[in-house]
Order: structure tokens, then C-alpha cells, then sequence
């Protein structure tokens, strides 16, 4: 088995309002230094095979066509 | 005019399309369930609003994958007329068949309100009861109506008349690009709206402005209701 982790995040120039509340909020907690924070989404996928390859090509597929909306996020996958 | 409303686990806003459609048409749409592969012989397709498999993953994009898709898909190709209310939006965007992304709500806060819409292009197939340029107040209810595309997208949609509603007179709720309330395809013959038409049709809501969104789509201009 193939455990691999999914990362989605929004792609650069994609206003990010929940990513600048949270940096208001790491503010408001006096975290000094923190510059600008963007948000996403991360996802743990297991997969029945050992065919490293094979689980590559099956998570950029189920990337594009369900776990990231392309046209605001980008995607990157990471097999363990 | 024939028409469908397609009903999906999470939607809240059927029951009030259904009777929108019923009382100014005089017909009863047929419903058709997510699990359907097939949607009657109608007119027009009607996808509600709501918060469809729970907004789980994003707004829209579990529904998007759903069985019926398809069948609305085949329905759009063919020249259907397809409408889609905030999560049908939604929907419409995350099936591919309308460009751009809806995102959370710039305030992020959930906006139930009244805004004002212009009408910026009365020659589309669900605007023609308008004119060019009119504003009409319409109802909003929604944590992520937030329009985005990027700009070769933007540029598209405006020089082919496909943005058909504006947020009018600094009433934007939501931080939509261009203050962009909702679009057709590049056919016209798809409509996904982040507004509410279908609760604002008499006097009982307080006013109708919403109306000429299904005498159009449903060709009833200039027709008494039956």
C-alpha cells in the first residue's frame, strides 16, 4: 500500500480571505514578525498498490478532476 | 415551456423554484434526482440553491460529479436552456460549464440581504423581460459568492456579453470581481446567477423584480400566466 499526502493550495494572485484573517489573528495573539499567511487544504490518500508510478498518475488525475479546482488552486502530491 | 428542477441531497431552495416556476408558468416543473441519468424531453433545466453533500471539499464540487451532470451536460450541448441558482451556480462552475470560481465571501461572513442588480445585457435568453441597463432588487443568501476568473477570462466574458448581472450602486455583498452577479456561456444558453429570482416574485415578498428572469427563460413575455 501507498500512503500519500495531497497538498491544495490557491495559486499566487488569488485573493485569500480566510488565509488574511488568520494572519489578523496570529497578529491579534502578539506573534510578532508574522508576514502574510495563506491557507489550504491537505489530504491523506491511501492507495492498494506499490506501483509508485501508477499512484502518481492516479492523484494528479484525481487532483484535476475533484481534489483542487484548478482555476483557483494549485496542487502538489507527495508519496511516502 | 416545459422544465425540470434537479434536486440534490443539501438543497434548501427547491421547494421555493418549484413553486417560483409553478406560479408564474402555470406548470409544475418535473423533478429529477442527482441519480438520474436521463432528464425529460423540457426546456428548461433549473439546478436550486442550497448547500449541496453539505458544501463539503468546495461549494458545488461533489454535486458537479454526480450521475445527473451528465445528463444536464448533454441537455446544455443540445441548446437547453440550463439555469443555475447560487449552490446551482456553484455547480455550473464546478461542472465546467461555466468559467471561473466562486470563493468565500470577501467579508467571510454568511450575507442574507438585498441587493441591487443591473441588468447589463437584456439579450440573453433569461433577460430578454428587461432592458439594458435596468436595476432591479433581488435577495442574497450565501457564504461564497465571491466571482473570480483571471483576467483573459474577464476579458472574454465582457467582450462577448456574456456578464449578465452586475452588482448595481455599491451593494457588491461578497467581493465579486467586477462586481459580477452572474454569466451566461458562450452560447447563451447557460445562466448561473449568485442572486435569488425565484424569491422575489409577488407581492407577498415584497416586490417581483424577479419574475422577468423565468417570463424570459420560460418565453412567456408578453403572455398572460397561465
Amino acid at each position: 500500500m501507498i500512503k500519500a499526502r495531497v497538498i491544495v493550495t490557491l495559486k499566487n494572485g488569488v485573493l485569500d480571505p480566510q488565509g488574511k484573517a488568520i494572519e489578523g489573528a496570529l497578529h491579534a495573539l502578539d506573534f510578532s514578525g508574522v508576514g502574510k499567511v495563506r491557507q489550504g487544504k491537505v489530504f491523506d490518500v491511501e492507495l492498494e498498490t506499490d506501483d509508485r508510478s501508477r499512484a502518481e498518475a492516479d492523484l494528479k488525475a484525481m487532483c484535476e478532476k475533484l481534489l483542487a479546482n484548478t482555476v483557483i488552486e494549485d496542487f502538489s502530491v507527495e508519496i511516502d | 415551456m416545459k422544465s425540470a428542477v434537479i434536486l440534490l441531497p443539501g438543497l434548501n431552495r427547491d421547494r421555493d423554484m418549484i413553486a417560483a416556476i409553478t406560479k408564474i408558468s402555470g406548470h409544475a416543473p418535473v423533478t429529477v434526482w442527482q441519480t438520474d441519468t436521463e432528464i425529460p424531453d423540457v426546456d428548461l433545466v433549473v439546478i436550486p440553491g442550497g448547500f449541496s453533500f453539505g458544501d463539503y471539499l468546495r461549494c458545488g464540487a461533489i454535486a458537479a460529479r454526480m450521475p445527473v451532470m451528465d445528463a444536464i451536460r448533454r441537455k446544455a450541448e443540445a441548446g437547453v436552456r440550463v439555469m443555475g441558482v447560487c449552490n446551482g451556480f456553484q455547480i455550473l462552475l464546478e461542472a465546467g460549464l461555466l468559467p471561473g470560481a466562486l470563493m468565500r465571501n470577501a467579508s467571510l461572513n454568511f450575507v442574507c440581504k438585498e441587493v441591487k442588480l443591473e441588468v447589463v445585457s437584456a439579450q440573453t435568453a433569461f433577460t430578454s423581460a428587461y432592458t439594458d441597463g435596468q436595476v432591479i432588487r433581488c435577495p442574497v443568501a450565501h457564504h461564497d459568492g465571491n466571482y473570480f476568473a483571471d483576467t483573459d477570462t474577464l476579458q472574454r466574458l465582457n467582450g462577448n456579453g456574456q456578464v449578465v448581472f452586475r452588482y448595481a450602486e455599491g451593494t457588491n455583498p461578497n467581493g465579486s470581481v467586477e462586481d459580477i452577479a452572474g454569466i451566461v456561456n458562450e452560447a447563451g444558453n447557460v445562466l448561473g446567477m449568485m442572486p435569488h429570482p425565484e424569491n422575489l416574485i409577488e407581492p407577498a415578498h415584497g416586490g417581483t423584480d424577479g419574475r422577468g428572469v423565468f417570463e424570459s427563460a420560460l418565453d412567456l413575455i408578453g403572455k398572460a400566466a397561465a
